[in-house]
C-alpha cells in the first residue's frame, strides 16, 4: 500500500515535470510527443492505483487512456502536423523564463486549493490532487502564452489530462460511463479541431491566432 | 417509456441518415420531417410524464419531471419550427453559393446531431453524461459557426471552441467534486452521480465541497449560459454563423445550459442550507444585464444586437432563478420559454430580412416593411414583444420577476429597470429605422418561412394574455421542484 503510494507520487511528479517541459517547448512536434509521454504517465499511475486498490474499473480506464491518449490522438496529431507541414518554432507571447515563474506561482496556488479538498477525501492517491490542479493550470497558461492554434489544442488536450488525473486521485475515476463519454468527447474535438485547421490555413494561409482577433467591441 | 428511445434515437438516426444523404434537393424537407417526429416524440412523452408522474428509465440512467419534460417539448418545438425555417433561408443561402453541397450535408447532419444532445442533456439523470453532453454540443455546432469559412466565421468559431472549451473544463471539475461528495456520503460507483441519488441524500453532502463544486459548475456551466464575464463568445457565435444555428443557439443551448445550472442548485442548496448558490447566481445575473445592456447600442449588426439581448435576457432569468421561491421560479420558466420563442422568431425575421438586404450591417437594412410585410412586421412584433412590452409574455414574466425583487431585494430593481430601459431605447430605435423607412431590400427567390415567425409570436402573445391552467399547474409543479 505505502509503496504503491509512493510510486503514484512519484509518477506525480514526473507528470508535473512533463506539464513545465510541455510549458517552455517551442516544438510543435516535440509537443506532441510530451503530450504521449503525459498519456503513459496517467496510464501507469491509474495501472498502479488499480492493483493498489481494488478498484477493477480503473484497469478499463487505464486501457481507454492508453489507447485514446498514448496512441490515437498524438498520431492524429502527428499527422496534422505532418500534413499542414507545421515545422519550425511556435512564438511565444512572453518569455519562456517569466512563463515559468508564472507557472510556479500556479503550482503553489494549485496546492492552496487542493488542500481542503485532498484532506476530504479518503484514497490513498489524495495527496496527488495538487499536482493534477497544478497540471490543469499549467496547460491553461500554456493555452494563453501560444500564438499557433495547433498548441493551443493541445493545452486543451493536456488540461483534460489533468482533469482526469484529479478524478482518479480524489475519487479513483469517475463512473466508467461517464469516462467513456469524456473520451468520445476528446476523441470527436481533436477531429473537429483537425477539419477547422484545414479551415483555417485555407483561409488565412497559416494556423497564427493572430488572424482571429478582429472581431471585438467596437 | 417507447417515447424516450423514439425522442433520442430520431434524431440520432436522422444525423447519421443526413451525414450522407445532406445535400440532395429535398435535404432540408427531410431535416424538417426528422424534426416534427421528434417533436411528436416529446409530445407523447410530455403526455405520458403528465398523467404518470416524474419517471426514471433505462436502469435510472434516464430521468424525467415536470421540469425537464417541459424543457423537452419546448426544445423539439424549436427545433422544428427552426428546420422549417431552415428550408428556404438554407435554399437562398445555396443558391447564392455561400455553402456547397459538402457544407449542406454538414449543416444537416449537425443539426440533428445537436438536437439529439440538446434531448441528452435534458433527459439524462446522470451528472457526467449532461457534462458529455453539452461538450457534444460545442463540438456539433463550432464547425456550423464556421460554415461560410469567412475569416470572421472562422475568428467566431475558433472563439466559441477555446471558451467554452475552456469554460466546460471547469464544469467537469466541479463535477468530479459533486462525485467526490456523494461517494463519501455513501453513494457507490456509477450511481453515485446520479441526480435523482444525489437528490436523496443532498442533505449529507459535505458543505465545503459541494459548495466549491457549485463555484466551478456555474462558472462552467454559465460560461455557455453566456453569463458575465465570459460571454464573448456569444455574440460572435450568433453573428457569423448561419441564421438558423443563431436561433437554436439562442433558443435552445442556452436554455438547456441553464437547467444543468439549475439541477446543479437544486444540490447546492440542499447540502448548503444556505443561500450561497441563488446569491451568486443573482451576482451574475445583475452583472449580466446591466453589462449586456449597455453593449446593445454599440451594436451595429442586426444578428449581434439581438444576440447581446439574448445575453440581457439570460442574465434575468439566471437573476429569478437566484432570487428562488415560487413565483420568481414560476417567472423564470415562464421567460424561458417566451424568451426562446420570441428570440428564434426574431432571428428567422432577421435572418430573412439580412438575406434581402445582402448584409447584416443595421445601417444598410431599410424598408424592410414595404418589400416584405411578413418579415417587416415579424421583426417589429418581436421586438416589441423581446422589449416587454404588454401584452407579450415576455412582459408578464419581467414583471413578476420585478416585483418579486422589489419585495425581497429592493436594492437590485433599480439596476434591473435602468437596464430594461436602456435596452428598450437601444433596440427600438435600430429595429425602427430597419422596418420602415425607404426600401434597400429586394425580393428572395424563395419565398420566406413567415409561418414560424407567428406560431411562435401568437403563442407568446396567448402566454401573455392568458396561462391556461393546465400549462400554469405544470410550471408550478416545476417551480416547487427547483425550490
Amino acid at each position: 500500500m505505502i509503496v504503491t503510494a509512493q510510486a503514484i507520487n512519484f509518477i506525480a511528479a514526473l507528470l508535473l515535470l512533463v506539464a513545465f517541459a510541455m510549458l517552455s517547448q517551442r516544438r510543435i512536434r516535440a509537443l506532441v510527443n510530451l503530450f504521449a509521454v503525459q498519456g503513459v504517465l496517467l496510464t501507469a499511475s491509474t495501472l498502479l492505483t488499480a492493483s493498489g486498490t481494488g478498484q477493477t474499473h480503473l484497469y478499463y480506464s487505464a486501457a481507454l487512456t492508453l489507447i485514446l491518449k498514448v496512441f490515437v490522438l498524438p498520431l492524429i496529431l502527428h499527422r496534422l502536423v505532418r500534413r499542414l507541414q507545421l515545422t519550425g518554432d511556435v512564438e511565444m507571447l512572453i518569455n519562456t523564463a517569466t512563463t515559468m515563474l508564472v507557472g510556479i506561482v500556479l503550482v503553489i496556488v494549485a496546492f492552496n486549493l487542493a488542500l481542503p479538498i485532498s484532506e476530504f477525501a479518503g484514497t490513498i492517491t489524495r495527496g496527488t490532487l495538487g499536482i493534477a490542479l497544478a497540471c490543469v493550470l499549467l496547460a491553461f497558461l500554456m493555452m494563453i502564452t501560444r500564438r499557433k492554434a495547433v498548441a493551443q489544442v493541445i493545452g486543451f488536450l493536456s488540461m483534460e489530462n489533468g482533469l482526469f488525473f484529479a478524478a482518479t486521485s480524489i475519487t479513483y475515476g469517475m463512473p466508467m460511463v461517464v469516462e467513456l463519454g469524456i473520451g468520445l468527447d476528446v476523441l470527436v474535438g481533436t477531429f473537429v479541431f483537425g477539419v477547422f485547421f484545414f479551415r483555417i490555413r485555407e483561409t488565412f494561409d497559416s494556423l497564427d491566432i493572430h488572424h482571429l482577433e478582429r472581431l471585438r467591441e467596437r | 417509456m417507447s417515447e424516450l428511445a423514439f425522442l433520442l434515437g430520431i434524431p440520432l438516426l436522422g444525423a447519421a441518415a443526413l451525414a450522407f444523404r445532406g445535400s440532395q434537393y429535398r435535404a432540408p424537407e427531410m431535416n424538417a420531417i426528422l424534426s416534427g417526429l421528434t417533436f411528436l416524440a416529446a409530445c407523447a412523452l410530455t403526455v405520458r410524464i403528465i398523467s404518470i408522474g416524474p419517471r426514471t428509465a433505462m436502469n435510472e440512467l434516464f430521468f424525467v419531471d415536470a421540469f425537464n419534460v417541459f424543457l423537452v417539448t419546448l426544445t423539439a418545438f424549436i427545433g422544428f419550427t427552426t428546420a422549417l425555417f431552415g428550408t428556404p433561408y438554407m435554399r437562398v443561402e445555396r443558391d447564392r453559393g455561400k455553402v456547397g453541397a459538402g457544407a449542406m450535408r454538414l449543416y444537416h447532419s449537425m443539426y440533428q446531431l445537436f438536437t439529439f444532445t440538446m434531448l441528452l442533456a435534458l433527459t439524462t439523470n446522470n451528472m457526467g453524461i449532461l457534462w458529455v453532453a453539452l461538450e457534444g454540443a460545442t463540438l456539433a455546432t463550432v464547425l456550423l459557426v464556421s460554415l461560410y469559412r469567412t475569416p470572421a466565421s472562422l475568428e467566431a468559431a475558433w472563439k466559441y471552441f477555446i471558451l467554452c472549451g475552456v469554460g466546460i473544463a471547469q464544469a467537469l471539475f466541479g463535477t468530479i467534486l459533486l462525485y467526490l461528495a456523494a461517494s463519501r456520503a455513501g453513494g457507490t460507483g456509477g450511481e453515485a452521480l446520479l441526480w435523482t441519488h444525489l437528490n436523496a441524500a443532498k442533505g449529507q453532502l459535505e458543505p465545503s465541497v459541494v459548495a466549491i463544486a457549485f463555484v466551478f459548475l456555474l462558472v462552467g456551466y454559465g460560461t455557455k449560459v453566456g453569463l458575465a464575464p465570459l460571454h464573448n463568445w456569444l455574440p460572435d457565435a450568433h453573428a457569423e454563423g448561419p441564421t438558423p444555428i443563431s436561433a437554436v443557439l439562442s433558443g435552445l443551448l442556452l436554455n438547456v445550459a441553464l437547467y444543468a445550472v439549475i439541477r446543479c442548485k437544486v444540490l447546492a442548496d440542499g447540502a448548503l442550507g444556505t443561500h450561497l448558490a441563488g446569491n451568486l447566481m443573482m451576482g451574475f445575473g445583475l452583472l449580466t444585464v446591466v453589462l449586456s445592456a449597455f453593449f446593445l447600442g454599440r451594436q451595429t449588426d442586426i444578428k449581434r444586437l439581438f444576440a447581446y439581448s439574448s445575453i440581457e435576457h439570460m442574465g434575468f432569468i439566471t437573476f429569478a432563478f437566484g432570487m428562488g421561491g415560487a413565483i420568481a421560479n414560476f417567472a423564470g420558466l415562464l421567460h424561458m420559454t417566451v424568451h426562446s420563442l420570441t428570440k428564434s422568431a426574431i432571428f428567422f425575421a432577421a435572418g430573412h430580412a439580412a438575406q434581402k438586404a445582402g448584409t447584416q450591417n443595421i445601417d444598410d437594412i431599410r424598408g424592410l416593411v414595404h418589400m416584405s410585410p411578413a418579415v417587416g412586421w415579424g421583426l417589429m412584433i418581436g421586438t416589441l414583444a423581446i422589449l416587454g412590452l404588454p401584452p407579450f409574455g415576455v412582459f408578464a414574466a419581467e414583471f413578476m420577476i420585478l416585483t418579486t425583487a422589489m419585495r425581497e431585494h429592493a436594492w437590485a430593481t433599480p439596476f434591473l429597470l435602468v437596464a430594461l430601459a436602456v435596452a428598450f431605447a437601444a433596440v427600438f430605435g435600430k429595429v425602427q429605422t430597419m422596418v420602415f423607412g425607404d426600401p434597400s431590400v429586394r425580393p428572395l427567390p424563395h419565398r420566406p418561412a413567415a409561418l414560424p415567425v407567428f406560431v411562435h409570436l401568437v403563442i407568446v402573445l396567448i402566454l401573455g394574455l392568458y396561462i391556461p391552467a393546465h400549462l400554469a399547474a405544470w410550471y408550478r409543479e416545476a417551480a416547487s421542484m427547483i425550490g
